[in-house]
């Protein structure tokens, strides 16, 4: 009992203070953006649910919170022909130009002095912004920062003793991704050195899952649902899979022992292609999976203004079931944040082990040194 | 379409969180934690063995203490089995010996019994001799009393005679 209280605290007390933070940042905005005229959205305008779950699955250049409130985000752009541009997401409200730029819809342009699009110099811009997601990404950053290292320091300070309260909520999930993702799909002897990534990895994408199912401040961002996430830890997961490749994956890639060479005309191409498609499953996967969570719990609230357009009452009667099947798919979204933690993990431990496999297994390799061939 | 359009912005601070965090828990987290959790696996592994280790040589400070007693009792047992033969022997030995003596006595005493005997019937023999002796010369005497009674016998023992 002592103990969840303890573990409540040390989890609750680093977002309380988030919370503190943002409501005081709320407050300003409100202000900002009720002396702004433009911003005011009229209230006649009818409801689309499509476009309200695109606004909330996407990236933003500020963290909206509810009506009118939303916490401001550093802009950075950087263009060669301006430079580094800092400067706070509420100059670009209401598509305001501030510095020659403009944001159109969720892009920011370069534009001219009469406020047309530059499409030379938009080409040039790099943008930088600490959007919605990458706040969320630091702030996830941070969360596992101060949980991973508090528990390694409770290790330090307590060896050899049993674990409790981060440690001991940790230390099954470390031993889980050690012993039956590392080991079994690496193997003993190689396993250590990819330990640490696959650790990271796992937990980056469980934890920033889990975030991303509280619906409020630090959750809230749909990054594990954000193709760019996805795409940069596929393609890390590719680069390590490529780099620490040895000969014999290249030999069963690019020539297939044991394989006539007919076949291997068709069959090796298919393996090349198969080697990027890896990683591109891999984050399709997990970008579809995330995604589709956050799209059903958006559809299930919206459903409820959709019938409350027709009918106040109507409205009411669906909430009820709206928010009994969000609470369902709330619970279905737990499991789901873990399992594709943990399927990413897998299937990245397995690429790595098959990457080094020495092909000594009889079970799983054509043994060539019958067949004579030469490569 | 926005949707599965990659940012670059978001790739460029993903690149540069994911590899610090990596860095970061790498060496400050990992790799004092699985430290840790090896070290403790073999600490428990280790006790797990010495226990069974333990009870091992339990089980053979057991099994030698049930051999000893085993031991013990079959010596008991060969011991009272001994005596026992000892005793039957000692016995049988004391009533060969008894019954030996008793022969040996028996017979001694036979032995002397027949030279008694023996020597009796000598005795009696003399006696019979001496008596038988003493008869005839009281018969003799008798016989030969008077000159007639010689000379009758003189005759008589003349008449036997046969001159040839």
């Amino acid at each position: 009992m002592i103990n969840k209280i303890n573990i409540y605290k040390t989890f609750l007390l680093p977002f309380s203070f988030l919370l503190i933070f943002s409501f005081s940042a709320f407050s300003q905005t409100e202000n900002e953006t009720g002396k702004n005229p433009v911003s005011s959205v009229p209230k006649s305008e009818k409801f689309n649910a499509g476009e309200l779950i695109i606004d909330h699955i996407i990236d933003a250049h500020e963290w909206h919170i509810a009506g009118h409130i939303a916490v401001p985000l550093p802009i950075i752009l950087y263009s060669s022909d301006k430079g580094l541009s800092v400067f706070s997401s509420t100059h670009l409200e209401g598509s305001e130009v501030y510095k020659g730029y403009k944001l159109i819809k969720n892009d920011i342009v370069a534009v001219n002095e009469d406020g047309t699009t530059n499409e030379v110099a938009t080409a040039k811009l790099w943008d930088i912004s600490i959007t919605k997601n990458v706040a969320s990404l630091f702030i996830s950053i941070l969360l596992m920062l101060w949980m991973f290292t508090s528990a390694a320091k409770a290790y330090a300070r307590n060896p050899g003793k049993a674990p409790k309260g981060m440690q001991s909520l940790l230390e099954p999930l470390i031993i889980f991704v050690r012993d039956d993702i590392a080991k079994s799909a690496i193997g003993e002897k190689k396993y250590k050195k990819y330990l640490p990534f696959l650790l990271t990895v796992f937990f980056f994408i469980w934890i920033n899952n889990l975030m991303g199912i509280i619906p409020f401040l630090p959750g809230g961002a749909n990054l594990t649902g954000n193709i760019a996430i996805c795409m940069t830890l596929a393609v890390i997961v590719f680069v390590i899979t490529t780099v620490s490749a040895n000969w014999n994956y290249w030999r069963h890639i690019l020539a297939m022992p044991g394989v006539p060479i007919g076949v291997l005309v068709i069959l090796t191409p298919i393996e090349i292609f198969g080697m990027f498609l890896k990683p591109m499953v891999l984050m399709i996967r997990l970008f579809a999976n995330m995604l589709a969570g956050h799209i059903i719990a958006l559809s299930f609230f919206c459903l409820i203004f959709i019938f409350g357009e027709m009918n106040t009452g109507l409205g009411y009667g669906v909430a009820v079931f709206s928010v009994a099947f969000t609470i369902f798919m709330g619970f279905l979204e737990l499991l789901v944040a873990f399992l594709q933690a943990y399927v990413f993990t897998l299937l990245a431990a397995m690429y790595f082990g098959m990457a080094t496999d020495e092909g000594h297994d009889i079970h799983n390799h054509v043994d060539d040194h019958d067949h004579k061939r030469n490569f | 379409m926005e949707l599965v359009k990659p940012a670059f912005g978001l790739i460029f601070w993903m690149c540069i969180s994911f590899g610090l965090i990596l860095y970061i828990l790498g060496k400050f987290a990992w790799k004092p934690i699985l430290k840790m959790l090896h070290d403790r696996e073999t600490s428990i592994q280790e006790a797990l063995d010495s226990a069974e280790r333990a009870k091992e040589e339990m089980k053979a400070l057991q099994a030698g203490n049930e051999r000893i007693l085993a031991d013990a009792r079959h010596e008991r047992d060969q011991l009272l089995k001994d005596a026992r033969e000892i005793r039957e022997k000692m016995i049988a030995e004391a009533k060969g010996l008894a019954t030996k003596e008793g022969e040996r006595m028996l017979k001694s005493a036979r032995e002397n019994i027949q030279n008694e005997k023996m020597a009796a019937i000598t005795e009696l023999k003399n006696q019979v001799g001496v008596l038988s002796l003493e008869i005839a010369e009281k018969i003799l005497k008798s016989e030969l009393s008077s000159d007639e009674k010689q000379k009758t016998l003189v005759n008589t023992l003349l008449k036997d005679v046969n001159l040839n």
